[in-house]
C-alpha cells in the first residue's frame, strides 16, 4: 500500500498490531485476543474521526495533525530509568495510599506502592487481573465499535489499572495512578486502560495524573471504564498535564446503578491537542452525577469535552459545572449532551460552561444538547464567556492591589467555585496550589 | 492634606467637574451636598484615579504629591480610600482574603513584612464586632449577593481595617434603614481623628445628623455652589436644591 505525504496513518496501526499479535499478545488469554481483533478491525473500518459536515461530535476539533503520525508502541524489553523525583513530581503529595505508575504505557513496578488494602480489595497491574472478573468487564462499557480511539485503545489493551473495591468497603486513602510519559527516539503512543468496580455501598477516591516531557511529540490514548453498583460512591480526578507537543485523547465511561454517585473533575493545564469523551449512563433510579471541569490553557493549546449524559430512567440527576481561562490562542471546545429518556420522569440535570477570556486571540466553541423526551423534569442550562470585569479591576486597584495582582486575584475568584466543590480536602488544597501555579503562567 | 485647584474633568467627552476648588486638612469632615448629576460621584473617582475620568483642566495635590501621577492603587497605598456608591460584586474572592491582599500592599509599600494570618484574622474579629457586621460575611465572595446595608457595611468595614488617612464616602447613606445608618454613621464617626480626614457625599441631610460635619459644600452643575458649616445642610433639607440654585444664579449675576 502506497502512503502519500500527510495521509493519515490508519495502516500503520495495522501493522504494529499484527506484529503485536504475532508476538508479544500471544501470551494473552483467549478473549482478550479475540476481543483485541474485533476492536482493530473496528479501528479499521472507522479510521480517525473527521471534522466533516454532519459530524456534529467532531465539528471544532481536528485530529488530522495527530492522525498523520505514525506513532511507536514502546517496546516492553526497553529499561526505561526514571529519576523518583520525576515521578514525585507529579504525584499528590498529600496523601499516603496507593499508587500505580505507568511509564509510556507499561507498569513501573519499582515507582508504583500498593499499601495494605481492606480484604478482598483487589487493586493491581490490568494484566495480573486477566483470569478474574476483568474478563467478564473489560470492553463491555467503553464503545469499540462506534468509537475510533476506543477501539485503538481497546486493540492494542496491555497494562493498566484494575480496581475492586467489595460490598460495604469504603477506602479512606486516595488511590493514585501515575500515567508518565518520557522523551523517546520516536514519536510513542500509550493506550492506558482503566477499570474500576464499585460493588453495592463501597466509596473510593481515585486521581489519575497525566504528564510528560514539555517538548517532543507523543500521543495517550486512554480509556477508562467505571461500574457503580448500587449505593456506592466514587471520587473520581483527573489531572492531565501532558507536554505542549502531546495529543491527549481519554475517554471515561461511566455506569451507574441506584443511588450510587459519582463525581468527576477534568483539569486541563497542559497537552497541545486534548479531547475528553466523558459518557455517564444513569441507569437506575437514584443515581446522580456531579460533572467538573476547569481548564487553564495558553498558546495554542487545544482542549475539546465532549460530556454525554444519559438519565435512561425515573429520579436520577446530573450536574455539570465546567469552568476556565484561556490566554494567548487557546481554544476550548465544550460539547454538552443530555439526553432525558421518555420514562426518566423526575430528572434534575443542570449545566454551567464558562470561560474567560485574558487574550483576544483565544477562542471558545460551546455547545450544549439537551435531548429531553420526559415532561416532569428540571433540566437547565447555561454558557457565557466574557472578560476580565474593569470596574471590578479599579475595585481592587483602589484597595491597594496592583494590576497584575488584581487581574490574578479576580482570575483566580472567576474558577475558585471548581476546586471549592471537591471534599477531599488535602486534594481541595492541592488543586487550588495547582490553579495558583498555573494562573501565572497565562 | 487634600487640595484640589480649577480641577476640569470630562468622562466620555462630556464635561461634568467645571473648576473645582476644595481644601481639606487633616482633622477635617467635610459633606459634599448636591443632587443627581451634579458631579459629586465624578469628584470621588478622579481623587481615586478612575480610569473613565480625564482631568482637562487644573490639579489635586495628596499631602503636598501631585495626585494625578500616581496610579490608583498607589493613591491607596498613600491612604486614600473609597467607599464606593455600588461597590463592585467579585465572585469567588471571600471577603477576607481581599482584606488581607489590600492589607498587606498597603504594609508592604510601607516597607513592612506580610501580617501572619492568624494575626490578621483575630484583628478582622474584632474590627466587625466594632462595626456590627455579620463573621459570616467575611467567608462569602466580596459583595456577591450582599444586601445593599450589607454592601455599605462591608465598604466601612473594609475602611476601618485599612485605616486610610483619606476616606472618601460616596452616598454611603443610601438605601439603609435608620438601624443600618446608625451604625455605619458610628463606623464614620470612629474613623474621625486629628490626623484623619473624611470627604462624606451624600444626597440628603440625613447622615449629617449622626455625623456631625465641619464644613459642607453644596454642588451644582460641576462646581461647589456654596460651602458653609453644618447649618447649610438643615437649610438645603428646608428649602430644596432649587434653592441654592436660584441662590447660586443670583451670586453669579451679581
Amino acid at each position: 500500500m502506497t502512503q502519500r505525504a500527510g495521509a493519515t496513518q490508519e495502516a500503520s496501526y495495522l501493522s504494529t498490531f499484527n506484529s503485536l499479535e504475532r508476538d508479544g499478545f500471544k501470551r494473552d488469554p483467549t478473549w482478550l485476543r479475540k476481543l483485541r481483533v474485533e476492536a482493530i478491525a473496528h479501528f479499521r473500518d472507522l479510521g480517525f474521526p473527521v471534522a466533516r459536515r454532519g459530524n456534529e461530535e467532531w465539528k471544532y476539533t481536528d485530529v488530522g495533525p495527530l492522525a498523520r503520525v505514525p506513532f511507536d508502541v514502546p517496546n516492553e524489553q526497553q529499561a526505561i530509568h526514571v529519576p523518583p523525583s520525576e515521578i514525585e513530581h507529579h504525584a499528590f503529595a498529600g496523601t499516603h495510599g496507593s499508587r500505580l505508575v505507568f511509564v509510556n504505557g507499561r507498569y513501573a513496578p519499582e515507582h508504583s506502592s500498593i499499601e495494605a488494602l481492606p480484604p478482598e480489595v483487589r487493586l493491581c497491574n490490568l494484566r495480573d487481573a486477566l483470569k478474574g472478573p476483568a474478563s467478564r468487564h473489560l470492553g463491555k462499557y467503553a464503545d469499540y465499535e462506534a468509537h475510533a480511539f476506543t477501539a485503538l485503545n481497546t486493540a492494542f489493551v496491555q497494562d493498566g489499572v484494575f480496581l475492586h473495591v467489595p460490598s460495604g468497603t469504603a477506602l479512606s486513602a486516595v488511590i493514585q495512578l501515575i500515567f508518565l510519559s518520557t522523551a523517546t527516539p520516536t514519536d510513542t503512543v500509550s493506550h492506558p486502560r482503566v477499570l474500576v468496580l464499585m460493588d453495592r455501598e463501597s466509596v473510593a477516591t481515585v486521581i489519575e495524573s497525566y504528564s510528560g516531557p514539555m517538548a517532543g511529540r507523543y500521543f495517550t490514548n486512554a480509556v477508562s471504564e467505571v461500574v457503580l453498583g448500587p449505593g456506592s460512591r466514587l471520587d473520581h480526578y483527573k489531572l492531565q498535564a501532558e507536554g505542549a507537543g502531546a495529543f491527549h485523547v481519554a475517554t471515561t465511561e461511566v455506569r451507574q446503578e441506584g443511588e450510587s454517585r459519582y463525581t468527576s473533575l477534568l483539569m486541563d493545564h497542559g497537552g497541545g491537542l486534548v479531547r475528553n469523551n466523558l459518557n455517564v449512563l444513569l441507569h437506575e433510579e437514584g443515581a446522580r452525577a456531579e460533572l467538573r471541569g476547569l481548564y487553564l490553557l495558553n498558546e495554542r493549546q487545544h482542549v475539546d469535552y465532549n460530556t454525554f449524559v444519559d438519565h435512561a430512567v425515573p429520579n436520577t440527576s446530573s450536574d455539570e459545572l465546567y469552568k476556565g481561562v484561556l490566554s494567548g490562542k487557546a481554544h476550548v471546545v465544550f460539547g454538552g449532551k443530555m439526553l432525558v429518556r421518555p420514562n426518566a420522569q423526575k430528572t434534575t440535570s443542570h449545566q454551567v460552561n464558562k470561560t474567560l477570556l485574558l487574550s483576544e486571540g483565544a477562542a471558545v466553541d460551546t455547545k450544549p444538547q439537551l435531548e429531553i423526551y420526559a415532561d416532569d423534569v428540571k433540566c437547565n442550562h447555561g454558557a457565557a464567556i466574557g472578560q476580565i470585569n474593569r470596574e471590578a479591576i479599579f475595585y481592587l486597584k483602589s484597595r491597594g492591589l496592583d494590576d497584575l495582582g488584581a487581574r490574578k486575584l479576580l482570575t483566580y475568584g472567576f474558577v475558585s467555585e471548581v476546586p471549592a466543590t471537591i471534599t477531599h480536602v488535602p486534594f481541595r488544597a492541592y488543586l487550588e496550589q495547582l490553579v495558583h501555579t498555573r494562573l501565572r503562567e497565562l | 492634606m487634600l487640595e484640589i485647584r480649577d480641577l476640569h474633568v470630562t468622562v466620555d467627552n462630556a464635561e461634568i467637574l467645571k473648576g473645582v476648588s476644595l481644601s481639606v486638612n487633616a482633622g477635617e469632615l467635610h459633606a459634599i451636598m448636591g443632587p443627581n448629576g451634579s458631579g459629586k460621584s465624578t469628584l470621588a473617582k478622579v481623587v481615586t484615579g478612575h480610569p473613565t475620568c480625564r482631568v482637562t483642566k487644573g490639579s489635586i495635590h495628596y499631602e503636598g504629591q501631585d495626585l494625578l501621577r500616581m496610579p490608583p492603587e498607589v493613591r491607596a497605598r498613600a491612604g486614600i480610600f473609597l467607599s464606593f456608591q455600588h461597590p463592585v460584586e467579585v465572585p469567588g474572592v471571600r471577603l477576607d482574603h481581599f482584606l488581607r491582599a489590600g492589607y498587606n500592599e498597603i504594609r508592604k509599600s510601607r516597607g513592612l513584612d506580610e501580617i501572619d494570618v492568624l494575626k490578621f484574622d483575630r484583628q478582622l474579629k474584632s474590627t466587625l464586632k466594632a462595626v456590627e457586621m455579620d463573621p459570616a460575611l467575611l467567608k462569602r465572595s466580596v459583595n456577591d449577593g450582599f444586601s445593599g446595608g450589607e454592601k455599605k457595611r462591608s465598604e466601612v468595614l473594609q475602611m476601618t481595617v485599612l485605616e486610610p488617612k483619606l476616606s472618601i464616602l460616596d452616598e454611603v447613606d443610601s438605601g439603609l434603614d435608620v438601624d443600618a445608618l446608625r451604625e455605619v454613621a458610628g463606623g464614620i464617626s470612629r474613623m474621625r481623628s486629628p490626623a484623619r480626614a473624611i470627604l462624606l457625599i451624600t444626597h440628603y441631610q440625613r447622615i449629617l445628623s449622626y455625623v456631625v460635619p465641619d464644613v459642607v459644600h453644596l454642588f451644582i452643575d460641576g462646581r461647589i455652589a456654596m460651602t458653609g458649616g453644618k447649618e447649610l445642610a438643615l437649610e438645603v433639607e428646608a428649602n430644596g436644591y432649587e434653592w441654592v440654585e436660584s441662590h447660586d444664579a443670583a451670586h453669579s449675576s451679581a
